[in-house]
């Protein structure tokens, strides 16, 4: 299997999807000529044509609302918004009509497209470049949120998002972009919607984390199972909304302790909403209070002070122990 | 150096037939005795439904709802332009272009009174190229840029998409998005707006400083033509021509129909706070409804005898419509979840029986009151 990083597994995803169904199509800013201020679009211009790799003006609203135009036109786009700071501007296209195309139609009309939008800090970036905001969207009834964590099921959930009929999220940690690579097969892999992933294996404490909190959370868990003997459990959401609350819920069962792990600001977010379905589903099974490692509510700071406001290894660690010694 | 003139513009106004029932016979479009009765007998069911539906929401039979009375030559006149496989990406005030692409009234009827069954319907075929009502406003200009694409890119020939907003939501920058794509991409698609004067209760000369909304083409480079939108004959004859361009693949063009909301902006609005009568009435004298019955009077196509029987016919079935509305009922409660998305989730599954464990108790606990009240 060829090593790839989380730009080239991305890219291999549109590149074969583009291949076998031609209705695909990707659109966005410098997404053809340049492909893409980041390269993820790499090649797909020069393989199937401007017509189908679209270079659009520059208007984020347009991008999304052509998108759904296309959409109901019997196309599958792939829109590409530059830095997730700038996809508000495509907000009330996205709340306004692809979340609820299919309901308020009753499934005349539906929105099968994939908004990708590299978002998260860590990469020393100018303003509007760093945030967090997966909530944000998973709060909206009909959109599907996802956010990758490696190359390897970021490859292959992108390729379940172009499938699938619904509108999708697809938010990719940049911090991970270029951080690592691994080994991505070559032949198809899809990776179901609405599935999260057992990262680690454990039965002493369950943490919950996804997109790029998955690497300093496993930094972390390997080092506090070396330094006391035990096995954590890793749960990777992948999916944020529709949330798979089943996989660390029957965790927590096992394990009777929680940590959540988001790089999002701490109110109204995913950390809360896991600790809502531990609440409804496995309260009696705790034996510690959860804790959540989180960024603050704090309108994100410049990269300069950025170290110390997204969760590090070493918050992440603390918790974690925190939580084991409870009693 | 001096300074040089780079770029010399017009603005074009068309009538075919004025206020007086003047007709321009060189630009009267050719369209057959039937055709032009179809499109009296929709403009008048358009009314009539309006007026119903006005005298329904008063009683309590019917939700809140836009009214289109005084706009309905700009609708019908583009439904009459069109075919079945061109896309209509409408706003809310285009009851009768609904209507003559097949939606049954009971559609917007239902719709109207909360029930999403009135924007769901895969039948006549036409329907699954009719957008459902946008209500937020100039944003379905997009996603007719968008599915013109579609259609370029798919290879359909001569078919394009008839898009409607007011002038109202010109001021929004998805139109200028729209605009400036539809251009940059030459896709077939026909922009009407229609200048009805009044945004609620915001007049047309407090909305834009530019005279027409016409010339606002110009920026675009494409053909941008104003026309008396209470005159059926131009809005046809706009229309179809717009139409032939984009399916021509010349691409799109921007028409914007001049009339007036001749009532209330929706049930919920009372124009008396913010016009005067002496406008309202200078509009009613431009009644595009009448205009267009004296010229099919004129061309011996009706009668006073035809007509009174054509209305009282519209009138009926109207009514018939209504009934069948209110005889319907017994919708799914559950539906929403029906159509989240597309595929099944244990979440919306999980809802779905918390939602009927409640509406269950709910309804028990209204049958002990009925009971009790009894």
């Amino acid at each position: 299997m060829p090593k790839m990083n989380m730009v080239q597994a991305i890219n291999l995803a549109m590149m074969q999807e583009m291949a076998s169904d031609e209705t695909v199509v990707v659109l966005g800013e410098d997404v053809g000529v340049n492909e893409g201020v980041f390269r993820v679009t790499a090649g797909l211009h020069n393989a199937y044509g401007a017509d189908r790799v679209i270079d659009t003006p520059l208007a984020e609203s347009a991008i999304m609302g052509t998108a759904i135009g296309m959409s109901m036109g019997g196309l599958k786009p792939v829109a590409e918004m530059q830095f997730s700071g700038f996809s508000y501007l495509a907000f009330p296209q996205l709340e306004g009509h692809a979340s609820r195309m299919r309901a308020r139609t009753q499934g005349i009309f539906t929105c099968p497209l994939v908004v990708r939008m590299p978002y998260g800090g860590g990469v020393r970036a100018l303003e509007h470049h760093s945030e967090s905001r997966e909530a944000t969207y998973a709060h909206i009834p009909g959109l599907k949120v996802l956010t990758p964590s490696t190359p390897r099921n970021a490859r292959a959930l992108l390729v379940a998002a172009i499938r699938d009929p619904d509108p999708v999220i697809y938010m990719e940690p940049k911090r991970v972009y270029r951080a690592y690579k691994e080994e991505v097969p070559d032949e198809e892999e899809v990776l179901p919607i609405g599935q999260a992933s057992i990262a680690r294996k454990g039965d002493a404490l369950t943490v919950v984390t996804w997109g790029a909190m998955l690497h300093p959370t496993l930094a972390a868990v390997d080092a506090v199972q070396e330094a006391r003997g035990i096995e954590i459990e890793v749960v990777d959401l992948l999916t944020i909304s529709p949330m798979d609350a089943d996989s660390f819920v029957e965790s927590v069962k096992k394990t009777g302790r929680a940590v959540v792990v988001q790089e999002a600001p701490r109110s109204f977010s995913v950390s809360a909403e896991v600790i809502a379905h531990i609440n409804d589903d496995a309260l009696m099974y705790l034996e510690a209070p959860i804790k959540r490692i989180t960024h603050y509510d704090v309108p994100t700071p410049f990269f300069g002070r950025e170290n110390y406001y997204i969760p590090s290894e070493d918050r992440i660690r603390w918790a974690i122990e925190e939580t084991l010694d409870f009693n | 150096m001096p300074i040089k003139k780079v770029g010399h513009y017009t603005v074009e106004y068309m009538q075919i037939l004025d206020e007086k029932g003047k007709l321009d016979k060189a630009l009267e479009p050719e369209i057959p005795d039937d055709r032009l009765l179809d499109l009296y007998r929709h403009m008048a069911t358009a009314r009539d439904s309006d007026n119903r539906m006005l005298a329904l929401q008063r009683q309590g039979r019917i939700g809140t709802f836009p009214l289109c009375t005084g706009q309905e030559a700009p609708a019908c006149g583009a439904a009459l332009a069109m075919r079945d496989d061109d896309w209509l990406v409408a706003s809310y005030r285009e009851r009768g272009a609904r209507m003559m692409r097949g939606e049954p009234p009971t559609q917007d009827y239902l719709y109207h009174n909360g029930w999403e069954e009135g924007s769901a319907l895969a039948e006549p075929k036409s329907m699954l190229r009719t957008a459902p009502i946008a209500i937020i406003l100039g944003s379905q200009l997009l996603h007719a840029v968008g599915i013109a694409y579609a259609m370029k890119l798919r290879g359909e020939k001569d078919t394009a998409v008839v898009t409607f907003c007011g002038d109202g939501a010109t001021s929004q920058g998805d139109v200028h998005e729209a605009m400036n794509f539809a251009t940059v991409w030459n896709v077939p698609v026909v922009f009407v707006v229609q200048n009805n004067q009044w945004a609620i209760s915001h007049p047309r000369d407090k909305q834009m400083k530019c005279k027409t909304i016409a010339q606002r083409a110009i920026a675009y480079e494409m053909p941008g033509l104003q026309i008396d939108g209470n005159d059926a004959l131009a809005c046809y004859k706009a229309i179809s021509d717009a139409l032939e361009r984009a399916r021509a693949g010349e691409g799109p063009s921007l028409i914007e129909a001049v009339t007036y909301r001749l009532l209330m902006h929706t049930t919920a609005d009372d124009p008396k706070k913010y016009r005067s009568k002496e406008e309202e009435d200078s509009w009613w004298a431009k009644d595009p409804l009448i205009r267009f019955r004296d010229y099919l009077k004129k061309k011996k196509l009706l009668d006073d005898a035809k007509i009174k029987a054509i209305d009282a016919e519209i009138h009926a079935e109207v009514k018939q419509h209504v009934a069948d509305f209110e005889a319907m009922g017994g919708f799914k409660m559950d539906a929403p979840f029906d159509h989240v998305f597309g595929t099944k989730h244990a979440l919306i599954d999980r809802q779905r029986a918390m939602f009927l464990a409640d509406l269950n108790r709910a309804q028990a606990a209204d049958q002990v009151a009925e009971t009790a009240h009894a």
